[in-house]
């Protein structure tokens, strides 16, 4: 009943740190915390890593996509919904249209999920995507992750964020 | 409340090379009696002021409630807020509970209407603020929220047709100046609504679906009166405040503002190594969001309480949620209630983190007033034990005693009054002078 913790080393070790807490959309019941780590492995985040990427651009766990999140405002506020676009390029730079795109995330070092619900609700076109139901409760380091499927493939972007 | 959701305990060396928000807190842990001669880091000062009333945003209206800011509402919601007639045995108001001179709540663990309520209840100020209403969320405005202690059997123990009456007859001219006509409640029993009691929930269902939207549409309107006056209700700075003011602008304290050294080691502790400030944040002290921090049951044998995951499911339901044929929002307005997380087991047992402003003069402590004294509150938090049910938020902290003490001379801080017309704290249809002071 409770999220079921594991360790799963991701398939882009190259990459840098990124720990990412996963909500199953269905039921919701199961939440699966997947560490990458190169340095220390370490278990539910309980040690802050110091090398976290918090850029707004980057690649896919599989590389089929690039991606850049857009707060509105470019600011991300703490408690308070907000509006993000998603821009979605395939590797080779061609926007990607018609995504199907799925939103997890959470605070990893306290082994919870995002307090909304978040989602894209409207293709904006040339790439975007508007994401709504965006909203931070706490200070601190926050992970959000983006499933997408498209005629591309399927892959999942990570983002750090540090409120 | 819910003071320590620890985050971790540093290494040196890890905390050395961490972000920002994380270094302050690391460093605050490690060498405590060295910063105090060193002032504030940069986030803590952040952090301060992120704290201080200055930074509370103003009140926007409510789109829910076209009526938020309507005085007229106001005035009548004001009236309605303290009359008894509101309620199954003639005896029960809102200020029953929410008593005026005692920040709008009552001290007791349960709230004790009609019956006795299941949980504590809870302060009215500053609540305009929060998206969410109720310790589980289950209500999505201040408007929504007043219609269920109306019709609670164990709270106010009436129904909506015996409060159709009431406006009809008691509040007919001062309602329809703001919400237009009264419906004709000619014909209509007694006692009626959709309530546990199978008497009035039958005589409920014998009245035609329109005359139930009729009814219950001034029913709706009760509430956005209530509403708009409870909106008026608010914080006024506390010392807290004024310390942080001059603190941050580096001017010498009055007695109104300075800190002794303990509620200086307090408040860093507060937005450090305590992790109060987790979710204690804002203006308000509170994320307006819901933890489950391993509260225990009371003894007094009360059923168990699931929290937000009933009160997530509630709201979604709710028959006056912001999405509802009553509310005046557009669906793109109610973007709390679209996107809310109503299903998962970090709901179970997560109540809302209340705010802390005046913390200190609301004892008992927790949704069901589990503990009667912030030393008791201190040791829960240090200790984290286990959740009756669902999994806590909590890890240990490992303070000292004298840390404790230090956090809960702190809270004193946190004491202020109520931003609030003496006016406002009293019927307007009663004397004045049989009111109590606001000021404390």
């Amino acid at each position: 009943m409770f999220p079921s913790i594991r360790l799963r080393l991701g398939a882009t070790m190259a990459r840098a740190l990124t720990v990412v807490v996963t909500r199953t959309p269905r039921r919701g019941a199961a939440l699966t915390l997947a560490v990458v780590s190169l340095m220390t492995g370490c278990m539910h985040g309980m040690r802050a890593p110091s090398n976290l990427d918090y850029s707004r651009t980057r690649a896919s766990e599989h590389g089929l996509y690039r991606a850049a999140i857009k707060p509105e405002g470019d600011s991300i506020p703490q408690g308070k919904l907000q509006k993000w676009t998603l821009h979605l390029d395939a590797a080779n730079g061609t926007p990607v249209s018609a995504a199907s795109v799925a939103i997890d995330g959470g605070m990893p070092q306290h082994g919870h999920g995002l307090p909304t619900t978040p989602r894209v609700t409207r293709e904006l076109g040339n790439g975007d995507y508007l994401v709504e139901g965006m909203k931070f409760t706490m200070g601190g380091w926050w992970v959000v992750k983006f499933r997408v499927n498209s005629t591309v493939g399927a892959d999942s972007l990570v983002f750090n964020l540090n409120l | 409340m819910r003071f320590f959701i620890t985050l971790t305990t540093f290494t040196t060396a890890l905390a050395a090379s961490l972000g920002a928000s994380f270094g302050a807190l690391s460093r605050s842990g490690l060498t405590p009696a060295r910063m105090q001669h060193e002032g504030w880091t940069k986030e803590e000062r952040a952090m301060m002021r992120s704290l201080s009333l200055a930074s509370l945003a103003p009140l926007a209206p409510d789109p829910s409630n076209r009526f938020s800011e309507d005085t007229a509402a106001a005035r009548l919601g004001q009236r309605l807020f303290f009359d008894t007639r509101l309620s199954g045995n003639g005896k029960v108001s809102c200020a029953t509970c929410h008593v005026p001179h005692q920040d709008f709540q009552d001290g007791r663990p349960l709230g004790v209407g009609v019956g006795t309520a299941g949980r504590r209840t809870m302060p009215v100020a500053g609540t305009a603020h929060s998206p969410w209403q109720f310790w589980d969320g289950r209500a999505d405005s201040q408007w929504g929220q007043a219609l269920g202690p109306l019709e609670n059997p164990a709270e106010h123990g009436g129904d909506r047709v015996q409060y159709a009456h009431v406006i009809a007859t008691e509040y007919r001219s001062a309602y329809e100046a703001v919400f237009g006509r009264v419906p004709d409640v000619r014909g209509l029993p007694e006692r009626a609504g959709p309530v546990p009691d199978t008497t009035r929930a039958a005589a409920w269902a014998r009245i035609a679906p329109v005359g139930q939207e009729g009814i219950s549409r001034m029913y709706a309107n009760i509430g956005k009166a209530i509403a708009a006056y409870e909106r008026k209700i608010e914080f006024a700075p506390a010392r807290f405040d004024r310390f942080v003011e001059e603190e941050l602008a580096a001017r010498p304290h009055t007695a109104e503002s300075a800190f002794s050294d303990d509620e200086r080691a307090g408040l860093r502790l507060f937005i450090g190594k305590a992790n109060c400030a987790t979710c204690h944040n804002g203006a308000l002290f509170t994320d307006n969001h819901f933890h489950n921090t391993g509260v225990p049951q009371t003894a007094a044998g009360l059923q168990s309480d699931s929290g937000r995951a009933v009160g997530a499911r509630g709201v979604i339901a709710a028959e006056f949620n912001c999405v509802s044929r009553y509310s005046d929002a557009k669906p793109e307005q109610c973007d709390e209630l679209r996107f809310a997380v109503t299903e998962g087991p970090e709901l179970v047992r997560a109540f809302k983190t209340p705010s802390l402003r005046d913390v200190a003069l609301r004892p008992p402590f927790m949704h069901a007033g589990q503990f009667t004294s912030l030393s008791a509150v201190m040791a829960h938090y240090n200790a984290a034990a286990a959740a009756p049910a669902g999994k806590s938020e909590l890890k240990p902290l490992h303070l000292s005693q004298k840390e404790l003490g230090q956090l809960e001379t702190f809270l004193h801080t946190l004491t202020g009054s109520l931003a609030t017309a003496p006016e406002l704290l009293a019927s307007p249809d009663t004397p004045r002078t049989t009111t109590k002071p606001a000021g404390r």
